[in-house]
């Protein structure tokens, strides 16, 4: 068990919904960093989190951004920072929207460039700031505002994008999880390089279930193998935690499916789908662990 | 040191000795020279500076925020579809009060596919909150761009600047380049503002109307300000290097009748149709616009005008012409020319002087 700071870098009295997963996962996210960090943060649930002007809730400077610029700002940065002889951390802090839509292209290059940061993109798999609109996110089948009848795309595969760019340290990670997420953000802060963690962010109110069950969402998403922790470190492939049980046993994704309101209505055929990309994935990732592929 | 450059050239050796410390560009003509001068710079060792190779306009203009955020100095160049590609962070530069200088290769917009001299990039970029210059000589690119890092991280300015320089006409001719010994002429980078991880803050944090409205007035009150700066730093590069500008440069206006108006290289070359003209008997004279932001007080008495615009804001009139109309009420002769690259020799812009009709616009080679 890792030993967890006590301080606390996230004030009371944020402004994020009841049972907010992204505040949990950036309270672990800040204790790892430590106060010589800064965060840049594009437009995304943070930017209302973190309080309105003049106050802020966050104890680390927080550095928000235009929507697609977050990991070129980041890259600016590090680079002056680095050029003062400074070792400050620079964390993008983005969600799915900000990732996988608008910010791939800025993400792609910071990568491609050796960048010294850490990009975590908090994936709740909607644009949850605006109401709930679809993303690239946003798995099959979900309904958002934008797509009323349930998503008829798939999930876009941000990690495998990511892992093409053959960086030192990625991870997955989930808002349940909060110790293997702690590990994970230390681990990559001590690693120097562009590092990425992609990080499960269950939504209460977008995904529709009750606030108190926000833990029991991202544990069901893990457990069912709709969502999989795991590393690249240096390029070798190790799957974490709960992941490693479901790689053996998990639940069917009805289960998972069946507690969210986003999903209500949908076929037998899409669950069929999501049911066989699930077993298809960790088909691919027991080969990845037994050094197949 | 007295030398030949091109106008490119002349803005990448005016970097080097401005040291900034972060550079992050993407190539695009016609100023890819200016950022593969910078990167040769860098790679060689005769320049500190690190080279941040972005993939995007976009994000030039986002590692340039993210490097002056952390207090150091900062420098990007672009062009036409580059500049109107990061118009978003330009404004976020102003907004977040970075004194990031830029130069711009000033350049058509597609399409179709034109590579040549316009002022329509830059000048759709005008509301954005950056102070814009644009220069005439190689020689004024150089010194422009040396003033523009000492102008915007004044600590009245805090805002970035833009140097705008013609496509080809300027950033690929060849003209004598009297480089200097910059001394302390810009002072080391200070920005009051920059991240401190000591005493952690919000930045660009979510505003309500009061503040975002005092924030706008804050953007506004240093542009006036700016006015004053601009004087003081043309006042003392006069003084140390012996060339001296101001925010219109005017050749033969005392005691003319008809001002040419225009910007860049055209109003250079109304200068010599000035002369063409005092040979034939017509006073005429040339105001070349320098400073377009903050925009010029100038007083042209009962002159008559004739404005060059290499540029058009559709549905409305040439940009200069318009502003200029608005501003002092005068009713200026409008001439479109230039646009594209459109060659405009100065016996064409003596032509339009002899020809000018108040009031009138007429698009040179469309009109007629």
């Amino acid at each position: 068990m890792p030993e967890i700071p006590k301080e606390e870098y996230i004030l009371r009295c944020t402004s994020a919904c009841a049972g907010c997963s992204s505040s949990l996962v950036l309270r672990y996210v800040f204790k790892a960093a430590g106060p010589d960090s800064v965060l840049v943060v594009p437009a995304c649930c943070t930017s209302v989190i973190q309080g309105i002007y003049p106050n802020t809730a966050m104890n680390i400077p927080v550095y928000n951004v235009a929507f697609a610029s977050a990991a070129a700002v980041a890259s600016g940065m590090s680079t002056a920072f680095r050029t003062m002889g400074r070792k400050t951390n620079v964390i993008c802090y983005a969600g799915d929207g900000g990732t996988v839509d608008i910010g791939i292209q800025a993400l792609s290059g910071a990568l491609e460039r050796g960048t010294d940061f850490l990009y975590i993109c908090y994936d709740n798999e909607a644009y949850s700031n605006t109401g709930m609109q679809r993303s690239g996110g946003t798995p099959l089948g979900a309904r958002t505002t934008t797509t009323p009848c349930g998503k008829k795309d798939n999930k876009k595969d941000l990690d495998r994008i990511v892992a093409a760019h053959n960086l030192p340290y990625m991870a997955t990670a989930c808002s349940a999880y909060p110790l293997d997420l702690y590990k994970k953000v230390k681990k990559a802060l001590s690693i120097p390089g562009p590092k990425f963690i992609h990080i499960l962010a269950p939504c209460p109110p977008g995904w529709r279930f009750p606030s108190a069950e926000t833990i029991e969402m991202g544990k069901l998403a893990v457990k069912t193998g709709m969502w999989v922790l795991y590393e690249r470190e240096y390029g070798t492939f190790s799957l974490n935690g709960a992941s490693k049980a479901a790689m053996k046993k998990r639940l069917p994704v009805r289960d998972y499916l069946t507690r969210q309101g986003r999903f209500k209505g949908i076929d037998e055929e899409t669950i069929g789908i999501l049911q066989q990309t699930v077993d298809r994935n960790m088909d691919r990732y027991a080969r990845e662990v037994e050094g197949i592929c | 040191m007295l030398t030949v450059a091109t106008g490119n050239k002349a803005v990448a050796t005016a970097v080097k000795h401005a040291k900034p410390a972060v550079v992050a560009a993407y190539p695009i003509t016609p100023q890819t020279e200016i950022v593969e001068q910078i990167a040769n710079f860098v790679e060689t060792g005769e320049m500190e500076a690190n080279y941040i190779p972005v993939e995007s306009e976009h994000s030039s203009m986002a590692a340039c925020i993210g490097a002056s955020a952390t207090g150091v100095r900062s420098f990007t160049a672009t062009s036409s579809h580059g500049l109107v590609y990061m118009c978003e962070m330009l404004h976020w530069a102003a907004g977040a009060r970075l004194p990031i200088v830029m130069a711009n290769a000033n350049r058509a917009l597609g399409p179709g596919w034109n590579i040549w001299a316009e002022h329509s990039d830059s000048l759709s970029m005008r509301d954005t909150g950056w102070l814009q210059v644009y220069v005439g000589s190689v020689q004024e690119a150089y010194d422009a761009t040396l003033m523009a890092f000492r102008i915007a991280e004044h600590e009245d300015v805090m805002l970035p600047v833009m140097i705008n320089l013609d496509g080809f006409t300027l950033t690929h001719i060849m003209q004598p380049l009297e480089t200097v010994d910059i001394g302390d002429f810009i002072p080391p980078c200070k920005i009051a503002h920059a991240i401190d991880t000591a005493n952690p803050g919000g930045y660009g944090t979510l505003t309500p109307p009061t503040e975002h409205f005092k924030f706008r007035w804050d953007i506004e009150r240093a542009m006036r300000d700016s006015v004053d700066v601009i004087r003081e730093t043309e006042d003392e590069f006069a003084r140390r290097f012996g060339r001296r500008y101001a925010p219109v440069e005017e050749y033969r206006c005392d005691d003319a009748d008809v001002v040419v108006v225009a910007m860049g290289t055209l109003g250079k070359e109304a200068e010599v149709a000035a002369d063409i003209l005092r040979n034939e008997g017509i006073r005429a004279g040339s105001a070349r616009l320098r400073w377009f932001r903050p925009f010029p007080a100038i007083d042209f008495g009962d002159k008559e005008l004739v404005v060059i615009d290499r540029d058009y804001s559709f549905g409305y009139g040439g940009i200069l012409a318009r502003e200029l109309q608005a501003a002092f009420g005068i009713t200026p002769y409008s001439v479109i020319a230039g646009l594209g690259g459109q060659e405009v020799t100065y016996d064409d812009i003596a032509g339009f002087v002899r020809e000018r009709k108040p009031g009138a616009e007429f698009w040179f080679g469309v009109s007629d």
